[in-house]
């Protein structure tokens, strides 16, 4: 074999696995995170008797669900059933394979970036992925045969095309500030220019509302409303492949909250950290750290406002979406041309 | 092309992550066979009527909206790209693109199509 070839499958193999793992260790911790935070907001304890400061939890509930029964009951229509929850769980970690976490750094005698794939069309392949996740929703809802499931299938599918929309024309902002879909070119340009976040303060606003209502979280949880659907398109799942559906959620909420920090608030860059002339790991190091510190805020953000903000009713959502972020989402696009037109990012 | 090459590896052990997980899930857990366990869940009363009921007009009406937009974002996105190179005249051609879709978007709501009553 060409050693070169060999050389690029030894570093992915590395990193697919590094960032697999890790992905997978903030999505069991965010379970935890977000049931800490919502008791301390509701000022009460949470679970905190498995392991010190309940840091085990996650692994119990893991097991928990491994040893759960699971039903599968007869009305429904088995090979979609089966298959759903995989269709959503996929898509919600492969999403971040081309989001760099940190500078391209020496290692080892090579040039190696933090990040799975560094793509040429790597906003395409986030917006690719992510609505794939409609399929498993919309999948799961009708082949579960339940009305609550259709209810809430429908409900989903039609409030995330609403959302993809108005948080796809917010990242027409950022790409005519960049001129490129590569998110490290996107990065890099805001290391030279400043924050997306300074100048496309309103596309930074839509993208965060769009992604609240693309994970389906609060004030934006329709889909699954308790008092009126149960459990919405998952009413009928069991077991482990109803932990698949909690799983991808709370990995496209870390998605999600990294593709905001990517896009919007500087990527892993730390406003004046040349200053201190670090050695390249070092610096690499404090990036990404910094990276994930962002990303933390942002999923905390999520935790803070679903107990701060109440549930939006369904003709509130689609006119949020309709009447309000796409007319102004096409606004923030022309604003973003003045502002490229005179040069000013 | 050789740099998508990560992304499928990855899609491969994305995907066989949860098959493992539902494989060891299966051979772990009991199964415990109960005939009220199999009905359709309506809150503990026997379900009634069709379980594919029929649901309003208006989530396919926002889908045909949808993809008209979505097409719309699309076109956008290589013009954004490329918009420095483009200057003042891409600047033009693309709002005179957004005004007749801005036409067609004020006709929708004129006819009611994005109310949700």
């Amino acid at each position: 074999m060409d050693p070169d070839i060999a050389r690029v499958l030894v570093e992915s193999a590395v990193k697919i696995a590094l960032f697999f793992f890790i992905l997978l260790t903030v999505v069991a911790y965010m379970t935890l995170v977000e049931r800490r935070v919502s008791a301390w907001i509701q000022d009460r304890q949470g679970p905190n008797r498995v392991g010190p400061l309940g840091l085990l939890q996650p692994l119990a509930d893991g097991i928990k669900f491994l040893f759960k029964e699971e039903v599968t009951p007869p009305h429904v229509y088995r090979p979609v059933y089966l298959l759903a929850p995989m269709l959503i769980f996929v898509p919600a970690l492969v999403t971040f394979s081309v989001i760099p976490i940190g500078p391209a750094l020496e290692l080892f005698g090579q040039r190696v970036r933090l990040q799975i794939a560094d793509v040429d069309n790597g906003v395409l392949v986030i917006l690719a992925f992510a609505s794939m996740g409609v399929y498993g929703i919309a999948l799961a809802g009708w082949s579960s045969s339940n009305k609550y499931s259709l209810m809430g299938a429908l409900r989903s599918s039609a409030q995330l095309i609403s959302y993809e929309l108005a948080m796809g024309l917010s990242i027409v902002g950022v790409l005519m500030a960049a001129g490129s879909l590569r998110l490290n070119d996107i990065v890099q340009h805001q290391i030279e220019h400043g924050w997306n976040l300074i100048w496309q303060l309103p596309g930074f606003l839509i993208f965060l509302t769009a992604a609240f209502a693309e994970t389906n979280r609060l004030p934006f949880d329709l889909p699954e409303a308790e008092t009126e659907l149960v459990a919405g398109y998952h009413t009928e799942y069991s077991g482990m492949r109803f932990s698949m559906f909690y799983m991808a959620e709370y990995a496209n909420m870390v998605t999600a909250s990294a593709l905001a920090v990517t896009l919007y608030c500087g990527g892993y860059h730390v406003p004046g950290l040349h200053l201190l002339r670090l050695p390249e790991p070092a610096a690499a190091l404090v990036q990404v750290l910094a990276f994930g510190l962002k990303v933390g805020f942002f999923l905390f953000l999520y935790v803070w406002v679903r107990w701060t903000l109440p549930r939006f009713r369904y003709d509130q959502l689609m006119n949020l979406g309709w009447k309000v972020l796409l007319p102004v989402a096409v606004l923030h696009i022309l604003w973003v041309s003045f502002l490229v037109l005179m040069n000013w990012t | 092309m050789v740099e998508y090459v990560p992304i499928l590896i990855f899609l491969g052990v994305a995907t066989l992550f949860p098959v493992a997980t539902l494989v060891i899930a299966r051979l772990l857990r009991p199964s415990v066979y109960n005939k009220t366990k199999l009905e359709a869940y309506e809150c503990g009363v026997p379900p009634s009527g069709e379980a594919r009921a029929r649901y309003p007009v208006r989530f396919y009406i926002i889908a045909v909206l949808f993809v008209v937009f979505d097409v719309e974002t699309i076109f956008l996105f290589p013009w954004a790209v490329k918009f420095k190179a483009l200057g003042v005249f891409g600047f033009i051609e693309m709002l005179v693109f957004l005004g007749i879709l801005l036409v067609g978007f004020a006709y929708a709501w004129k006819k009611g199509a994005l109310e949700w009553v």
